[in-house]
């Protein structure tokens, strides 16, 4: 008989989608512990998840859960961020797209990275599930809230304002004064 | 910019390097083995008789494979048989590798290191069992065996519980053979059985 595969398994084939999404919702000071909390939790879950369920969509629900999560003891620090706790940006937004270690990013992808940043919560949300995590839209809205209908006008909306804001990051880059909007 | 170009570029902007990957993984190992939920810890080991896996439960070493039985094959058995919580997490096999290490090395005759017991039952736990007494650079018999572990007649389940050891090397099954000088069968294969007796005879 085989069963589940081995949790390792799991983690090699989405460790690096999840940390994307993190980092895209969360931002990158906190998505490292997002990442932890959401792989710990499903860690524990595993045994009892259905043999034939969707890991990738249960492993981005509970990511989005420990996002809300992470974001609201974010709150609760001594320097406060404002935000919500359904509207989970609390990201410093020239931190995102760096981590732990060392991260090559360059300064259009840093300007992409703010430009998601800068989104509201639910459109980042739908942005990172369908356009990080590959998840269909019936998916995201199962995870977001809301109607299939919703969670697509959620990403439009959000796509529509970073191409609002990302061409003209690449045309102050080049320019030359990418430095000045930091 | 379509979706394609999009994902790409999003990708870029929120990266996913090996090496912040590899801290995460180790962060998740240790709050794993914090938890109580890391039921099975692996990693493997490079030795003379080729790359090793090792697995170990909270009780102990529970699963020591050759290459030849094909390490991911070997993992889907433990998710089967014991938990899917299986996890590559060197640091609960640091003293089972540096005991292999020191035995290959010629320093080590007898390994000291809790073992987890639970992939063998009745007979041939009993005949798993009696084996740590044949000490090291000796041999005993597969008759000899059965009659340690309780039933001289069952000759041939003793050799079936030898060949079918999780616990090769540690629990030293390659110590048995046939009275009549052949070698027996082995999971590592006959090479690895014999590599095992000439390091032992050289004493």
């Amino acid at each position: 008989m085989t069963g589940k595969q081995p949790f390792e398994a799991v983690v090699a084939q989405h460790a690096a989608t999840v940390l994307r999404v993190c980092r895209a919702v969360l931002g990158a000071a906190d998505a490292d512990d997002a990442w932890s909390e959401t792989f710990l939790s499903a860690m524990k879950a595993y045994p009892g998840l259905p043999g034939d369920a969707n890991v990738e969509a249960w492993l981005v629900t509970i990511a989005h859960r420990r996002a809300i999560d992470v974001a609201r003891a974010a709150a609760r620090r001594p320097i406060p961020v404002a935000h919500t706790p359904g509207d989970v940006v609390v990201m410093d937004a020239s931190e995102s797209g760096r981590s732990l270690a060392s991260s090559s990013g360059s300064d259009l992808d840093t300007d992409l990275a703010e430009a998601v940043a800068r989104l509201p919560g639910r459109q980042r949300q739908a942005v990172a599930y369908h356009y990080l995590a590959g998840l269909p839209y019936a998916e995201v809205a199962a995870i977001i809230g809301g109607s299939t209908d919703a969670a697509r006008r959620a990403a439009a909306d959000g796509i529509a304002a970073i191409r609002r804001g990302y061409p003209n990051a690449k045309r102050t880059r080049a320019k030359g004064d990418s430095r000045e909007h930091r | 910019m379509n979706t394609d170009e999009l994902s790409g570029e999003l990708k870029r902007a929120f990266p996913a390097d090996p090496g912040d990957l590899r801290l995460l993984h180790e962060r998740l190992a240790a709050a794993a083995q914090a938890d109580g939920i890391l039921d099975v810890a692996y990693r493997t080991v490079d030795s003379p008789v080729g790359r090793l896996l090792l697995a170990a439960t909270e009780a102990g070493l529970v699963r020591l494979a050759y290459p030849g039985e094909d390490h991911d094959a070997v993992l889907q058995s433990l998710a089967d048989r014991i938990s899917p919580r299986v996890l590559s997490a060197p640091v609960r096999l640091e003293v089972a590798a540096r005991e292999l290490g020191e035995y290959f090395g010629g320093q080590r005759r007898s390994f000291d290191l809790p073992l987890d017991w639970r992939l063998s039952t009745g007979f041939r736990l009993a005949v798993l069992s009696h084996l740590t007494g044949i000490g090291y650079g000796q041999t005993a018999s597969y008759a000899a065996v059965a009659t340690l572990a309780g039933n001289p007649k069952a000759v041939r389940a003793a050799a079936t519980a030898c060949a079918t050891n999780p616990l090769p090397i540690v629990v030293p099954c390659h110590r048995v053979v046939y009275s009549d000088g052949r070698i027996g069968n082995y999971l590592g294969g006959p090479d690895a059985k014999r590599a095992l007796l000439t390091l032992e005879a050289a004493k």
